[in-house]
């Protein structure tokens, strides 16, 4: 039994990644339902997640999943069924059953302690929904237990001696209380309808005990009168064994009701008539069949949108009845191939994520080599024209392919994102009382893995605040002319090799006289600042801001746009904001595809090679003695346009020297810091701006602030990856007397 | 002699519980996402059993059942259904679609094995 | 991974720092490169020599004369870095020369006197004799930082 620990562990970690599946259609379906979509399919998509977590959660005996999913399946069960016809409220129990079922599962993969209160809250909600159904489903699940257990007749050999027949008789030799059994057995048509084989049955029955079976052959026609498949033969058995009757029964469970079947045994010889014959169930059957087949047994299957579709062709019978009429008859075959095709599962792997990290870090030392080859055979002098230059063009082109199919390897779609954050537009909604809508565009845009998991917290953030600060109540937007529901929209693209998300509202927009009166009060610019619209909007990234006078519950927490703001900015992304006074805010968000490269800058100081994120350099500037002042020994700025940016030289920040180069005629790079200030940094020189693969670097040796990683350049040398806005967070000197709002006081 | 076992479940998770339960034994187990997959499957397979789910996407438990028998070389196939529903409706449906058995969800792997050998020997 | 008490058989890789003899245990040895041009660490402390380029991975590498507190020697072609392994985590040690390998007793190791350099750091374990010659055998974790060991 031992070795059979790991093998469980593994189909448990599948299971929990199957639910996850699950959970993310079953979401699907509830969001569909909640559009008003009735297509039938919908609920059974609900239904069977909830049934298949159920299942699984069964089998691997986690009980307060089994627990609440089987109730919530029977929840579904009747709407599935039609017996209850779900309203807003029910539908939004739904889907915080949903979101409960989600957290129950995550409870259960973690070993975490289960939320029991949420669980008995909400069980109750259900059992509201569901009225007297309850009671019924009660006696069921107590039904559903002891067959399990009844399992319990453990017949060793079964298992390992096989199925032949041979070790029968041996067990009854030890056991001194043994019964005689008398048993008839006359199998109906149905026995050999459902595949049942009376031989198996005796067989079964011979394993018991010792038996003696007799064939009574009394209703066997002629020959020539013979149907086929006509069950004409009955078995009579004497069986003696140290067993229960109900062992016997066992035996005849799957043929129960398709045979006459009579049991007695020697000491309870005088009630045998009461059990025979067993009384057949199918009486139920005549009553229901009609409405079972026509819901679950016909092979039209409503998964696909076309029968969605018709649901509202028959609410508008003008237009569509001509599209309508025929599709009775072509449905069937039409609506089965569509499916098929369709939902041809597409063939899936999963694959530990290590070894996909192995596998981009091998891409990315051969993306180093390719570039390191090249460098040396440029060295050589061959001609570019020559067959060994040419192959390596070649080489370097499926080099790059390569690394984006790996890269690709670990993108996701962001649904699963975009599902989590309709959860958070319920609740935040719920809890301020506004009635929201999410709408999501774009679910499919895959990004790098990593990246959805760390967009997890600033969206969450973002749609707090769109729900909560954003959006109008709904007096107001109906005052406005608004409809009385505020949406919230999330959408995700690929554009030019990143990808960009949107979190937009269709609220009142920033409300800038007050974002500038905060920022005024809390000393974050000067009470005289003139600035535009957008210098204002940004204002809202600043540390420490915070726009509603009133702390709500749920957004109030003393987080603010500028640790949004700093999440993205670790994912190398920027964001932006725009707003339009009484048609909503917009957020902005510009990703890398993924985390593994980074588009640098590589530049030289102090003879040493270094990459700073393309992103934060906001332009290239050539000094000269006129554009620079000196505020005080060796702290200066240098005036861009439209101010003063303090300027530092990075040999010296990074210790390569110890004073600064010769001021004009150096080149500075303007940094936008990302509280949203500039710096400007002196380089030696700019070599080149392209990808660069990032290395992770070793954390036991202090890391001096502002290296963040590493890379491995074309000569094989290591350039350390920069953080701008650390470097200058912990620069030796500090400039002073800036007095521009967006220069403000760097650092301390 | 090993037997050929089919399981057709759209629960990966499933799927691996009854290969676990049966490979020991010395069952060979093929495995289907569906009931539609489970027939493209069976155009290469005379399997002694076939273990089905009844809820499933695309084709359902029942549907697939009706399928099989309506083939004349599966006629007397066994056939058991897996359930996490012990009603009597439920295995009435099944037994009405031409199901020979029924396994009760979660199960108990030897229940399973001995369930097969009772119906395919 | 400490001393085995029973007189196991150990090899030493012996070399050569700062004209002094050393030795470590040649498992935690992983390979022996030639010098390479390091990258230096902004702000990070004078023994370490900064990072190279191992096979994609970053490496850092010490300077282990200035480890040990003695002068470095200047660094040519022939210094080579010895690529170790502490618990998992690699890091190279740049020294003079690789001298040898040499196959010994734990017995024939002896503790280092007590107080007995003017190393403020017991980075010295054992000390042995070869060919008369008295090889210091280094504790790589009083050198090397393993990778569980410290977070400052």
């Amino acid at each position: 039994m031992s070795e059979e620990n790991d093998p469980m562990a593994e189909i448990r970690s599948s299971f929990f990644i199957e639910c996850e599946e699950l959970l993310e259609a079953l979401q699907d379906a509830l969001a569909e339902i909640d559009d008003g979509n009735e297509d039938p399919e919908s609920i059974n998509v609900v239904f069977r997640a909830v049934h298949s977590i159920k299942g699984g959660a069964g089998a691997f005996g986690l009980e307060p999943l089994v627990r609440f999913a089987h109730r919530y399946e029977t929840a579904l069960d009747e709407v599935r069924s039609g017996r209850l016809v779900p309203d807003a409220d029910a539908t939004r129990l739904f889907f915080s059953a949903a979101d409960h079922l989600s957290d129950l599962v995550r409870v259960c993969r973690d070993d975490e302690e289960v939320p029991t209160e949420k669980s008995d809250e909400l069980l109750a909600q259900l059992d509201a929904l569901l009225g007297d159904v309850v009671e019924e489903e009660e006696a069921e699940v107590a039904d559903f237990e002891p067959l399990g257990v009844s399992m319990s007749l453990d017949l060793p050999d079964i298992g390992s001696a096989g199925n032949g027949a041979t070790s029968l008789n041996l067990s009854p030799m030890d056991g001194p209380e043994k019964s005689l059994f008398h048993i008839r057995f006359k199998p109906d048509f149905g026995v050999f309808e459902t595949g049942n084989e009376p031989n198996l049955l005796l067989r079964n029955l011979a394993e018991l005990g010792i038996a003696d079976i007799s064939c009574d052959m009394g209703d066997l026609p002629l020959l020539a009168e013979l149907a086929p498949e006509t069950p004409y033969l009955a078995w009579n058995v004497v069986l003696e064994a140290d067993i229960d009757e109900s062992e016997i029964r066992e035996v005849f469970e799957f043929v129960d009701g398709l045979c006459e079947l009579s049991i007695s045994s020697n000491s309870a010889q005088k009630n045998a008539t009461d059990l025979t014959p067993i009384s057949p169930p199918e009486m139920e059957i005549p009553s229901a069949p009609n409405a079972i087949v026509a819901e679950n047994t016909s092979p039209v299957k409503t998964e696909e949108p076309a029968v969605s579709k018709m649901t509202p062709a028959a609410k508008e019978p003008t237009n569509t009845a001509a599209k309508s009429a025929p599709t009775p008859s072509t449905k069937p075959a039409e609506a089965t191939a569509k499916q098929t095709k369709s939902k041809t599962p597409k063939s899936v792997v999963r694959v530990d994520l290590d070894r996909i990290e192995r596998l981009v870090n091998l891409v990315g030392e051969l993306v180093i080599n390719q570039a390191m080859l090249s460098q040396s055979l440029e060295k050589v002098g061959l001609s570019p024209h020559s067959d060994a230059m040419s192959g390596m063009d070649e080489f370097q082109r499926l080099t790059r392919d390569i690394q984006d199919s790996v890269m690709m390897i670990r993108a996701q779609p962001v649904k699963s994102l975009f599902q989590r954050m309709s959860r958070i537009v319920r609740e935040a909604s719920s809890a301020v009382k506004k009635d929201v809508k999410l709408i999501t565009i774009g679910e499919t845009t895959e990004i790098d893995k990593t990246v959805i998991e760390r967009l997890a917290d600033p969206l969450t953030h973002m749609i707090r605040n769109a729900v909560d600060h954003g959006l109008e109540n709904s007096e107001d937007r109906i005052a406005a002319g608004k409809s009385s529901q505020g949406s919230v929209t999330l959408s995700a693209a690929h554009r030019s090799g990143r990808v960009e998300i949107e979190v937009s509202d269709d609220g009142a927009g920033i409300n800038r006289p007050r974002v500038l009166q905060i920022a005024i009060e809390k000393g974050l610019i000067a009470a005289d600042s003139v600035l535009s619209d957008s210098e204002t909007d940004n204002l809202l990234f600043l540390p420490g801001f915070s726009t509603n006078a009133e702390v709500t519950d749920l957004s109030g927490r003393g987080v603010g746009m500028d640790v949004v703001r700093t999440a993205i900015q670790a994912l190398s992304g920027r964001i932006n904001i725009t707003s339009k006074k009484g048609v909503g805010t917009k957020f902005s968000i510009s990703l890398p595809l993924t985390l593994a490269v980074l588009d640098g800058m590589v530049v030289e100081v102090a003879n040493e090679t270094l990459v700073l994120p393309l992103n934060v350099v906001v332009e290239t500037l050539s000094l000269t003695d006129n554009n620079v002042e000196m505020i005080a020994p060796g702290q200066n700025v240098v005036r861009v346009r439209d101010g003063f940016v303090p300027l530092f030289d990075l040999g010296v920040e990074l210790g390569y020297r110890d004073t600064a180069l010769n001021v004009a005629g150096s080149i500075v790079l303007l940094i936008a810091l990302e509280d949203g200030n500039r710096a400007a940094l002196i380089i030696d020189k700019i070599q080149d701006q392209r990808q660069v693969v990032i290395k992770g670097l070793d954390d036991r040796y202090s890391r001096a602030p502002g290296i963040a990683a590493a890379t491995i350049l074309g000569d094989g040398q290591i350039a350390l990856i920069l953080d701008p806005t650390d470097i200058i967070a912990n620069a030796t000197e500090t400039p002073t007397g800036s007095t521009l709002p967006t220069e403000r006081k760097v650092g301390t | 002699m090993s037997l050929n076992i089919l399981a057709v479940d759209d629960s990966k998770t499933m799927r691996s519980m009854i290969t676990m339960a049966l490979k020991p034994s010395g069952f060979d187990v093929h495995l289907a996402d569906d009931g539609i997959h489970g027939l493209e499957v069976l155009e290469g397979l005379s399997p002694d059993a076939i273990i089905t789910d009844i809820n499933m996407p695309r084709m359902d438990g029942f549907g697939f059942i009706d399928a099989v028998r309506a083939q004349e070389k599966h006629r007397a196939t066994p056939i058991l259904v897996l359930t996490t529903e012990s009603s009597t409706e439920l295995k009435m449906r099944a037994r009405e679609a031409g199901a020979t058995g029924w396994i009760v969800k979660p199960f108990d792997p030897e229940k399973l094995v001995k369930a097969l050998h009772m119906v395919a020997g | 991974m400490n001393d085995q008490k029973q007189s196991s058989d150990i090899e030493l890789l012996t070399f050569k720092v700062a004209d002094q003899e050393y030795s470590l245990d040649i498992t935690s040895v992983r390979e022996i490169r030639g010098w390479t041009r390091t990258t230096p660490m902004p702000h990070a402390p004078e023994y370490m020599r900064g990072v190279i380029n191992l096979r994609g991975t970053v490496l850092p590498v010490m300077d282990l004369a200035l480890r040990l507190n003695m002068t470095s020697q200047e660094i040519s072609d022939r210094n080579v870095i010895i690529v170790v392994n502490m618990n998992g985590a690699l890091t190279g040690l740049l020294v003079d020369a690789v001298s040898d390998i040499v196959a010994m007793k734990e017995d024939d190791l002896q503790p280092p006197p007590e107080a007995s350099s003017n190393q403020s750091v017991p980075v010295v374990r054992a000390l042995t004799l070869i060919d008369d010659r008295m090889i210091r055998v280094l504790d790589l974790s009083a050198i090397v930082p393993g990778s569980t060991d410290e977070a400052a």
